[in-house]
C-alpha cells in the first residue's frame, strides 16, 4: 500500500489546531510554549468562541504569539497586559478576553497590573507561563528564578540574602477576592498537557459565565536557558520546579484549596 | 439644546468628554487634574451614555487600559498631570507606534521632579519632541481659556481617528483650575458596537468575525519593514502640517513687534499687547494653538515684518527653539518666562519686549534670560 493511499480524511485521527496558523514557531525546539499556544486555540476552537475572543500578547518569548494564534490579537507593553485586557473587557462586556504572559511580565515589571486586575475582578483569562527565567533576552534571572539556580545575571547562583526568594504569584493572587480560579499546571506529558487544556477551558468557561479572573499558569522549561537537552529540562523541571511551583487548583470558584 | 455653566477646567473638559461620546476614560489622581475623574465619577457617565470611567493603580496602568481600549476601535481618553505624564510616555509611544486613536490630557504643572502643583508650560519639549522613545509626534492642542479645553476633547478626537494616532491635549494647571463659563454642545451619540466594528474592521480587534484577523502591534523585527513602518508615520505628520495646523494673529496687520504664546501665556500676553498699544507700541500676538504642527512658515512671513519677536512661555525658555528656527535668524528673537508656579503678568511681558526686544534688538537669549529672573 502506497503513502498517499492512507493520507485520507476517512483516516485522520489528528489534525493541526485550526487556530494555529502555518508560521513556524519561533520557540526554541522542546520549549513548552508552543504547546500552550496549541491548548489555547483549542479552546477556543471547541467553545466556538473565536469571533468573540481577543487576545493580548506580552513581551517576552511569547510576543510573537500573535503570529501564530489565527485571532484578533493586541500586544501590550511589558507587563501591561492585563491592563489592556482590563480596558477591552470593560469596553466589551461580551467578550472573551485573554492574556498570555510569562513570568518576568507578569511577576516581575507587570505586578502591579496582575494584581489589581485580580483585586478589581476582572472578567479575564490570565495564561501564566512560568520557566524561571527571562528566556528571549538570553536567560537572564527571573522573580520565579529558583535559589541557587544559575543565570547570566546570578552566575553563582540566586540567593534569598541579595535576590530574595522566588515569588509565587499564583499564591499571592489567590488570597484577593476578585480571582475566582486559580491553577498551575504543566504540558511537559500528554496526561499534564490534558489536564491543562480541562484549566485553561474552565477559565474561558469562567468568563462566560462573569464570574470574574482566572489565571492559570503552567511551569514550564525553558531548555536553552537552563542550558539542558529538552528531556533533560523536563527531568529538572519535575525535580526542582514543581516542590516549588506544587501542581494543582489554588482556588476554585472563588474558594481557595487546602493543601498538603 | 447648548447649555452655559461656571466651571473650572477640569470639569468642563470631563463634561465635555462625556458629551463627545467618549467611549472610556481611564485615570489616576495627581494635581492639579484630579477634578476630572472626580468630575466623571460623580456624573455616573455608565448611567449617562454608557461611558466606561476607570480608576487605575497607576499612570502606567492608564494609559495602558487606553492603548487597550483604543486598540478596539473605542474613543478613549485619559488625563494627567506632568510627573504622570513622564509615566505615560512609554505606553504612549506604543500608541503612536502601533497607530491607535487615543486623546491624552496633560494639565502642566511646574517640574522637574515631583516640582510643584502650581501651574507651568514646561513640558513643551515633551509634548512636540516625542517625549517617549522613537521616531514620533504627537499632535498637540494647546487651550487658552476653559471653553477651548472643553471644545478641544471632540477635535482632538476627530484627529486622533483620521490619522490613527494619539493626541495631546497640553492645558495647564491655571487653566485646568481657573472657573469660567463655558457653553457645552449637544450631547453626541456614543458609536455602537456593530458601527464601530463596521467603521473601524479593517484594523480593530474585535473579534476575528467574516474576515481575516487584525493585529495590533508596535514590533516589526525586519528593519526594511519597521523603516516603511516609521516612514508612514512621518507621512502622517507631513499631512498634519499641511492639513490641520491652527494658529491665531492678534492685532499682527501692522505689528512692528511680535509676542509668540500658547495657552495661559498666550492669555495673558493678549493683556499684555493691549496695554502694549495703549503706549503707543504696534505690538501683535501669533498663539499655536496647534504646538504640533507648529506655524513656522507664519512666523517666518512675520519675520520680514517686524523688527523683534519675544516668546513667553511659563518655562525657561523651550518653544523659543522652535520660534528660532521658524524665522531662521532673520530677527531677534528673545525669550522671556517665569517658572516654578510663578505666572507673569501683563505688565512683566510688556516690559520684557520693552526692554529685549525695543531697546535693544540685538540682546541675546542669555539677556532675556537673566530678566525672567525678575
Amino acid at each position: 500500500m502506497e503513502v498517499l493511499d492512507i493520507i485520507k480524511p476517512e483516516n485522520q485521527v489528528f489534525c493541526k489546531t485550526s487556530l494555529m496558523t502555518d508560521a513556524t514557531l519561533s520557540f526554541c525546539p522542546g520549549c513548552g510554549h508552543g504547546t500552550v499556544h496549541n491548548l489555547t486555540m483549542e479552546v477556543i476552537d471547541e467553545l466556538g468562541i473565536v469571533e468573540d475572543t481577543i487576545g493580548v500578547a506580552p513581551v517576552g518569548c511569547s510576543v510573537l504569539a500573535y503570529d501564530f494564534m489565527d485571532i484578533d490579537m493586541t500586544q501590550a507593553a511589558h507587563g501591561r497586559a492585563p491592563a489592556v485586557a482590563t480596558a477591552i473587557s470593560r469596553t466589551w462586556p461580551n467578550k472573551y478576553v485573554f492574556t498570555y504572559q510569562g513570568d518576568g511580565d507578569l511577576a516581575a515589571i507587570g505586578t502591579a497590573e496582575t494584581i489589581h486586575a485580580c483585586n478589581r475582578g476582572e472578567n479575564i483569562v490570565i495564561i501564566f507561563v512560568n520557566n524561571g527565567i527571562y528566556g528571549m533576552t538570553g536567560g537572564q534571572m527571573a522573580p520565579t528564578t529558583l535559589v541557587g539556580m544559575r543565570t547570566s545575571t546570578s552566575p553563582y547562583g540566586r540567593e534569598i540574602e541579595t535576590m530574595g526568594s522566588p515569588i509565587k504569584m499564583t499564591e499571592l493572587i489567590s488570597n484577593l477576592p476578585g480571582t475566582y480560579y486559580a491553577t498551575r499546571q504543566s504540558v511537559h506529558t500528554h496526561k499534564h498537557a490534558r489536564k491543562a487544556k480541562k484549566a485553561i477551558k474552565t477559565a474561558f468557561q469562567n468568563t462566560r459565565l462573569g464570574k470574574g479572573l482566572s489565571l492559570v499558569e503552567i511551569v514550564s522549561n525553558c531548555n536553552s536557558g537552563w542550558k539542558m537537552n529538552p528531556n533533560e529540562s523536563n527531568i529538572w523541571m519535575e525535580e526542582n520546579m514543581f516542590p516549588n511551583f506544587p501542581l494543582g487548583d489554588i482556588k476554585v470558584k472563588g474558594k481557595l484549596r487546602q493543601r498538603k | 439644546m447648548s447649555d452655559l455653566r461656571l466651571m473650572k477646567g477640569n470639569e468642563a473638559l470631563a463634561e465635555a468628554a462625556i458629551r463627545a461620546g467618549v467611549d472610556a476614560y481611564f485615570g489616576y489622581p495627581i494635581t492639579p487634574q484630579s477634578e476630572v475623574i472626580e468630575y466623571l465619577m460623580a456624573e455616573c457617565p455608565e448611567k449617562r451614555t454608557g461611558m466606561v470611567v476607570l480608576q487605575a493603580e497607576s499612570e502606567i496602568a492608564a494609559i495602558n487600559m487606553v492603548y487597550g481600549a483604543a486598540s478596539t476601535g473605542k474613543r478613549v481618553m485619559t488625563s494627567s498631570s506632568s510627573p504622570g505624564i513622564s509615566l505615560k510616555l512609554e505606553g504612549i509611544s506604543y500608541l503612536a507606534g502601533a497607530e491607535l486613536p487615543a486623546v491624552i490630557v496633560n494639565v502642566v504643572r511646574g517640574g522637574p521632579g515631583l516640582g510643584t502643583i502650581q501651574p507651568a508650560q514646561s513640558d513643551y519639549f515633551q509634548s512636540v519632541k516625542g517625549g517617549g522613545h522613537g521616531d514620533f509626534k504627537l499632535y498637540v492642542l494647546a487651550p487658552a481659556s476653559v471653553q477651548v479645553m472643553a471644545d478641544f476633547v471632540a477635535d482632538a478626537f476627530d484627529i486622533a481617528f483620521k490619522y490613527r494616532a494619539p493626541v495631546l491635549i497640553l492645558s495647564d494647571g491655571l487653566i485646568g483650575q481657573m472657573m469660567e463659563k463655558v457653553e457645552f454642545k449637544d450631547q453626541k451619540k456614543r458609536m455602537s458596537d456593530k458601527d464601530i466594528i463596521e467603521n473601524y474592521g479593517s484594523w480593530a480587534t474585535t473579534g476575528k468575525k467574516g474576515r481575516e484577523r487584525n493585529i495590533i502591534t508596535s514590533l516589526d523585527l525586519q528593519p526594511e519593514k519597521m523603516e516603511v513602518r516609521v516612514q508612514g508615520l512621518q507621512k502622517k505628520y507631513e499631512q498634519m502640517e499641511n492639513e490641520d495646523l491652527r494658529y491665531e494673529k492678534i492685532l499682527c496687520d501692522d505689528a512692528e513687534y511680535l509676542i509668540v504664546a500658547y495657552g495661559s501665556s498666550a492669555r495673558i500676553a493678549q493683556k499684555a499687547i493691549q496695554l502694549g498699544r495703549e503706549k503707543g507700541i504696534k505690538v501683535g500676538l501669533l498663539r499655536p494653538i496647534t504646538l504640533f504642527p507648529f506655524p513656522k512658515q507664519q512666523l517666518l512671513k512675520l519675520a520680514d515684518q517686524v523688527k523683534g519677536i519675544l516668546s513667553v512661555e511659563l518655562s525657561t525658555g523651550q518653544m523659543v527653539e522652535d520660534v528660532n528656527l521658524s524665522v531662521q535668524h532673520k530677527v531677534p528673537v528673545s525669550h522671556f518666562g517665569r517658572t516654578g508656579g510663578i505666572i507673569h503678568t501683563p505688565e512683566e511681558i510688556l516690559e520684557a519686549l520693552e526692554q529685549n526686544s525695543i531697546k535693544d534688538g540685538s540682546i541675546r537669549h542669555h539677556k532675556a534670560r537673566e530678566s525672567s529672573l525678575l
